[in-house]
């Protein structure tokens, strides 16, 4: 081992391999949250792409919920994004301006905000885009959750659809025209940081919250209703709440990212913008599926990586970007489902603390030899 | 709603320009749900790329239909560009089949599209679906919606994202006096669709592969014990079905208009279909497919073209809340 030690990296993976556990996760977490904290200074012209990249690791962290901890594919959860955008940009201008007459006047009227109205509508208006998709996901868990297997992946593909085509035919938030919400009061660097920083804030309480929430008893019933639901329900779970409750959860943390990413964008519409069910809706999907689906880390990890290629080739491949796409979720479902997490934990069971008794599995092997010997005897 | 007063008390009679024209494309959603209600009770794969399937029949049709050559002075020059960076022999055969590619009408069509896309179908089966038939079934979701992604967009990489009709050159009639018309060739698409469909199921009844493909749905293991080849069982239902979809293609090119990025509301369309009627149940296919079309076409007129396409996720959603009351009465707790 010692010769293999040479270079840096290796020397600072044996440094944290020493530290014990929990000092190692500090050490990670720091790391991580500095690192989130300084990107706008450091990285300047990327704000907005790394801000867009806490949102991703939000989205693959919420799908995984359903999806990956209780088995229930869903193709449909981008809707709550659209849904916590649309209310909170009415929460926001509504809180001071009559909504249809500021759509109607499709951006000629001329409003301004004063910054303490500005802050309270937004402030209010994400809390009511959280709490306003975790309602709708009640509303829909009452529709979709009898649905099994692919029924329930087709059904939620069915809502998300069906959701821009109903805003759009609404003229109150304006129709398919869009809304654009109102100006920041201050200078555009300052703008990015804010919304910035609401990004990272809801990624980190997303995981924050996800990783206590899988260490309690929710976790574990949402895992005995993936591996069994029949059985989950004779052993006495209520597996409808269970279901509706990880569903509002992910849709809670979806709205909040919708209110801040209208926001960020300014200007929110119902196809590209508030329900993009073939791009962001997609994406959180594979990105869950490349970092391991149904592991507290996977989606992150799938989320950087998928972020990172797409940032850095999208703009070059002239059209072609999206059959690019359609490949990688066929190769990545067909070929690669474990994802990389899960990959690891197969290659190197050792690092997820699972190890193999070997005393304990010789001895086995000797039972069981020494059983046979002796039924072999009896015949 | 001013339009409901027209439908009802001002002019009845447009009920029957509306009633006519969902049953003509119906029929044909009737048609592309079979190959979808195929392929999942045969291999249990549900194909959420069958209306990709559907209108890549339609651009095969539409493409052999016209004589000027499509790939010049299209958006999707990259497409061109792209040949010939890598592949420098493509030049002359891309210009050599536009100038040669005679003006076949999309009738004539038809049977060509479903050549084409059997040959299609049994390598996307070779390729993909071969390997998600035995994995669980998000797999075979997601990867075919993958294969939609790519087909779409390679469809609109190659003839742009416009709104395109396979000319049929036939007359229209009018009736009452012009208030409903009805193309010729929406009858002829009609019959056409009924052959088509006789001819499948009369091949499935008849056949030897289609008792095979019949007892493999039945049970595998068994049909393997038979003597069945089962894979090649499987690849031929599955180029069957993109066969049947070429075929609805070509139809929905001529009576209706095709659009790269259509497919998908093709899709939702099957899946409302055999959702509604159940696999297996042919009957129920053709009736839930003409009333689908029938009403989206009400639909369409009465709330407008926008909430058009809402009518079918509607649906999707209706029916499967519907499946699903009806199935929890089945799931009462034994007293």
């Amino acid at each position: 081992m010692a010769e293999r030690g040479a270079s840096p990296l290796i020397a600072v993976g044996r440094w944290v391999h020493g530290l014990d556990p929990n000092m190692r996760r500090i050490v990670l977490y720091g790391c991580i949250l500095a690192a989130g904290i300084s990107a706008p200074f450091v990285f300047e012209a990327y704000t907005f792409a790394i801000a867009v990249l806490w949102v991703m690791i939000l989205f693959a962290l919420t799908w995984d919920i359903l999806g990956g901890q209780m088995g229930y594919n869903s193709l449909g959860n981008i809707a709550f994004f659209g849904i916590g955008m649309y209310i909170c940009a009415i929460v926001q201008i509504g809180l001071y301006y009559d909504v249809a007459l500021y759509t109607a006047h499709d951006g000629a009227v001329n409003i301004h905000y004063t910054p303490e109205q500005y802050f309270t509508g937004l402030a209010l208006g994400i809390v009511a885009g959280g709490l306003g998709a975790m309602a709708f996901a009640v509303v829909f868990g009452l529709i979709v959750f009898g649905l099994r297997g692919p029924y329930f992946a087709i059904g939620t593909l069915g809502v998300a659809l069906a959701a821009p085509e109903l805003i759009g035919a609404w003229d109150y938030v304006g129709g398919g025209g869009g809304i654009s919400l109102p100006n920041y009061p201050g200078g555009p660097d300052e703008r990015s940081r804010l919304f910035y920083y609401l990004c990272l804030i809801f990624a980190f309480a997303t995981f924050g919250f996800l990783k206590w929430l899988y260490s309690t008893r929710f976790g574990l019933a949402i895992n005995a209703i993936r591996d069994d639901e029949e059985k989950a329900e004779g052993m006495g779970l209520h597996t409808m709440r269970y279901k509706m409750i990880g569903w509002s959860i992910a849709a809670f943390f979806l709205g909040l990212s919708g209110a801040v990413f209208g926001n960020m964008i300014g200007f929110i519409e119902p196809l590209e913008v508030a329900f993009p069910t073939v791009t962001f809706g997609i994406f959180m999907i594979v990105m869950c599926l490349m970092g391991g689906k149904g592991t507290l880390w996977g989606p992150v990890i799938g989320a950087t990586l998928f972020h990172t290629i797409k940032e850095v080739t999208w703009a070059h491949m002239l059209g072609w970007q999206w059959v690019a796409l359609g490949v990688l979720i066929i190769v990545t479902v067909v070929f690669f489902q474990q994802g990389i997490v899960g990959w690891l934990k197969n290659a190197f069971p050792e690092w997820y603390g699972i190890t193999v008794d070997e005393a304990v599995s010789a001895e086995s092997d000797a039972d069981i030899a020494a059983r046979l010997t002796r039924s072999e005897a009896a015949e | 709603m001013a339009n409901l007063e027209l439908l009802f008390s001002i002019a009845p009679v447009l009920n029957i320009q509306l009633v006519l024209s969902g049953l003509f494309v119906g029929a044909i959603f009737a048609l592309a749900a079979y190959g979808l209600a195929l392929v999942w009770g045969v291999m249990n794969v549900k194909n959420l790329a069958q209306g990709e399937l559907v209108i890549m029949g339609g651009y095969i049709a539409w493409w052999l239909s016209i004589d000027v050559p499509v790939w010049i002075g299209i958006p999707a020059m990259d497409f061109r560009l792209f040949w010939i960076d890598f592949l420098p022999i493509s030049v002359p055969a891309v210009a050599f089949l536009e100038f040669m590619k005679p003006a076949i009408h999309p009738i004539l069509g038809l049977p060509v599209a479903m050549v084409v896309m059997f040959g299609f179908g049994w390598v996307i089966f070779k390729l993909i679906i071969c390997r998600v038939i035995d994995k669980d079934l998000f797999t075979s979701l997601l990867a075919t919606f993958g294969l939609a992604l790519v087909i779409q967009q390679l469809l609109n990489l190659a003839f742009g994202p416009e709104v395109q009709i396979a000319e049929s050159g036939f007359a229209i009639r009018s009736f009452f006096g012009g208030m409903v018309t009805v193309a010729d060739i929406k009858f002829i698409c009609l019959v056409l669709a009924g052959i088509l469909a006789v001819v499948v199921v009369t091949f499935m009844k008849y056949s030897r592969m289609g008792q095979a493909i019949r007892a493999t749905a039945q049970d595998p293991r068994a049909a393997r014990v038979m003597g069945i080849d089962t894979e090649r069982v499987y690849a031929f239902t599955f180029s069957l079905n993109a066969a049947i979809c070429g075929a609805a293609g070509a139809l929905i090119s001529m009576v209706w208009v095709i659009q790269p990025f259509y497919g998908m509301a093709h899709s939702i369309r099957a899946f409302v279909i055999v959702t509604a009627a159940g696999l297996g149940n042919l009957p129920g296919v053709i009736i839930a497919g003409l009333g689908l079309g029938v009403a989206e076409f009400y639909s369409g007129f009465i709330l407008g073209a926008v909430l058009q396409q809402f009518t079918v996720v509607g649906l999707l959603v209706l029916v499967l809340g519907v499946r699903q009351i009806q199935q929890s009465r089945h799931r009462q707790p034994v007293r």
